[in-house]
């Protein structure tokens, strides 16, 4: 049985992922000055920002690529890099903080698709090696995946025999191979042509309609306003605003957001 | 780049209407001419020179002594080979650690054995006993466990195996940790976001696709290693110059017999080169895509092609 603190911490049980006031530096420089943020399960999170506002190193420390400094930051109710035990915050071994990780998916900009394997072998690797998988079983899923994502027929190629689009839609395959609990983006598609760039919207949009519960951070706005359940602006190393895409891509409360959508849009 | 769109037809119909006059080469031909006469002057001299003693050579060349010595050479070049990558390994990976406790000892450890002459270690690690008495294994508690005398420990094949080890794998951290770090970083990134254990991901993400970058450079070190081993028998151990030397030693027969061993050097390494190819496309067989690419035998393949152009060309 997995120990749960929503009641604690009164949060509640629908909440993927809860971030309050989580800071984190790099030497004396401050990224992130407390942010605050809460994605229900099976919703859809825009975050949007100018370059520098700390949104990949916010995703970064969801699945704990860095580490917090302060503040409370729980996926599925579990602290990340943390246990809860007798009142105290025990600190995860290497073993257990790979295990927290293998439950997240990550997309990156610039896909990171294993150059020396193939398609399938991409996306068979981590569910035998690291979930213990049969080679069958993880096969079946890995092609049922790539159906979904409409390469079904590319299994055998190599990551640089395909079209940025399609290296993407492969990536986002292979982080589902591991039947993920959360997936989250760094904007996926700020390294494709355009005419790449509606192929992997229409795949992530499937996969929202499905159900999963998606962290997506993008300059498409559209697909925000489209999408996302909530859209989060960041600025600064804070949350400068969030709420209901529509509204507020609308009507921003913020100068600050007013400033940047009339950029962007 | 052919920048004349020469398929069309109506281009090639108007070629055709002229002779082309293809550009004359008088020197390169007045060159090849002295290189040949020159290469013709080298195989007489060296056919007809009784001081080679050409039968003699051929009645060494399958001498049980010579291919006992060929085989100590061939066997210490890869357990030496091995014994250096693993510990090259290692001290890359220490190289590449944020700890400071780490990566310095690892930068010594090339710097000491990068920074002396092989000979001088082998004859170094062959004398340890002066140095060292005994080799003693203390332990605080039980006291002395065991203590052996070097010289019994230290005997000319493990003052090889020890010396060339280390002094080699001065070369292989250096070669693998520039293999290392010519992996992206974002490898490491989504390896580790796919739930990967740092060993793991060094296995199977990191190291196959740095092998790329490892393997040519590692080639040449294992042909080069397999000459230094000639140095070996200075100390007495009975690779293939050590056999060649016992041999004239007795005939005086000293030509010949180098002669056997320079044809078995030359035969191993030529042996190595094409299995160095072989290993260079296993490893890159993402840009081969499902063709099968020219491996190993692609250098020799090029110059039978050379032979057909220089057919073609008479
Ligand atoms: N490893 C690091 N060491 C030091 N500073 C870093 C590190 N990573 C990021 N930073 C700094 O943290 C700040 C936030 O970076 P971050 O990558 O999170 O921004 P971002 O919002 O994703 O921007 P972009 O839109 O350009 O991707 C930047 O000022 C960056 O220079
Ligand atoms: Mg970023």
């Amino acid at each position: 049985m997995k120990t749960n603190h929503f009641e604690r911490f009164a949060i509640s049980p629908s909440v993927m992922i809860h971030a309050s006031d989580v800071r984190k530096s790099y030497g004396s420089l401050e990224v992130l000055k407390g942010v605050n943020i809460s994605v229900p399960n099976g919703s859809v999170a825009c975050i949007i920002g100018p370059s520098g506002s700390g949104k990949s190193t916010f995703l970064r420390c969801i699945n704990h690529l860095e580490e917090i400094n302060s503040g409370l930051l729980l996926v599925d109710g579990d602290f990340v890099g943390y246990r809860l035990k007798d009142d105290k915050l025990h600190e995860l071994r290497a073993s257990q903080i790979c295990a927290r990780r293998a439950e997240i998916g990550m997309v990156f900009q610039h896909f990171n698709l294993f150059p020396h394997m193939t398609v399938l072998e991409n996306l068979i690797e981590a569910p035998i090696k690291v979930r213990g998988e049969h080679r069958a079983e993880a096969r079946l899923h890995a092609l049922e995946l790539l159906r979904r994502v409409g390469l079904a027929e590319k299994a055998t190629a190599f990551p640089r025999q395909l079209s940025g689009g399609q290296q993407q839609r492969v990536a986002i395959a292979r982080a589902l191979a591991m039947r993920p609990k959360v997936l989250l983006f760094d904007e996926p598609t700020s390294a494709l042509d355009p005419e790449l760039v509606g192929e992997v919207l229409s795949v992530m949009k499937d996969l929202a309609r499905d159900g999963m519960t998606m962290v997506v951070v993008t300059h498409e706005i559209g697909f925000a306003r489209e999408v996302a359940d909530q859209l989060i602006f960041m600025d600064g190393g804070t949350v400068m605003e969030q709420g209901d895409p529509r509204e507020m891509i609308a009507n921003p409360q913020s100068p600050r957001t007013r400033e940047f959508l009339a950029k962007v849009l | 780049m052919n920048v004349l769109p020469l398929k069309d037809d109506s281009v090639a119909a108007k070629r055709a209407q002229f002779t082309v006059v293809p550009l004359r080469h008088p020197w390169r031909w007045a060159a090849a001419a002295i290189v040949a006469i020159l290469l013709l002057l080298l195989l007489q001299a060296v056919v007809s020179n009784p001081n080679l003693q050409w039968p003699v050579v051929a009645s060494y060349i399958l001498n049980p002594i010579i291919l006992r010595g060929l085989w100590v050479t061939v066997g210490l070049t890869l357990v030496i080979m091995f014994f250096a990558s693993v510990i090259g390994m290692i001290v890359a990976l220490m190289m590449l650690s944020p700890s400071k406790m780490l990566s310095l000892p690892a930068a010594g450890f090339i710097w000491w054995f990068r920074g002396t002459p092989a000979l001088v270690q082998l004859i170094l690690w062959y004398n340890l006993s002066l140095i060292f008495k005994d080799i003693t294994l203390w332990l605080p508690g039980l006291g002395t466990v065991f203590s052996v005398p070097t010289n019994t420990v230290m005997t000319p094949l493990v003052a090889a195996v020890v010396a060339l080890s280390l002094h080699e794998a001065g070369y292989m951290a250096e070669i693998i940790r520039n293999g290392l770090k010519s992996v992206n970083r974002g490898q490491t990134e989504a390896a580790l976001c796919l739930g990967m254990k740092p060993s793991l991901l060094l296995r199977r993400i990191v190291i196959p696709q740095a092998m790329r970058v490892i393997i040519p450079p590692t080639g040449n070190e294992t042909i080069n290693l397999l000459k230094t081993t000639s140095l070996v028998s200075i100390i007495a151990v009975g690779d293939l110059l050590y056999s060649a030397q016992a041999i004239y030693a007795r005939t005086f027969e000293t030509i010949p017999l180098l002669l056997v061993a320079t044809f078995w050097y030359l035969v191993v390494v030529s042996i190595m080169t094409v299995g160095q190819g072989y290993l260079e496309r296993h490893y890159s067989r993402d840009e081969a895509g499902h063709d099968p690419a020219p491996g190993g035998f692609s250098r020799l393949g090029s110059i039978l092609m050379m032979r057909e152009k220089w057919r073609g060309a008479q």
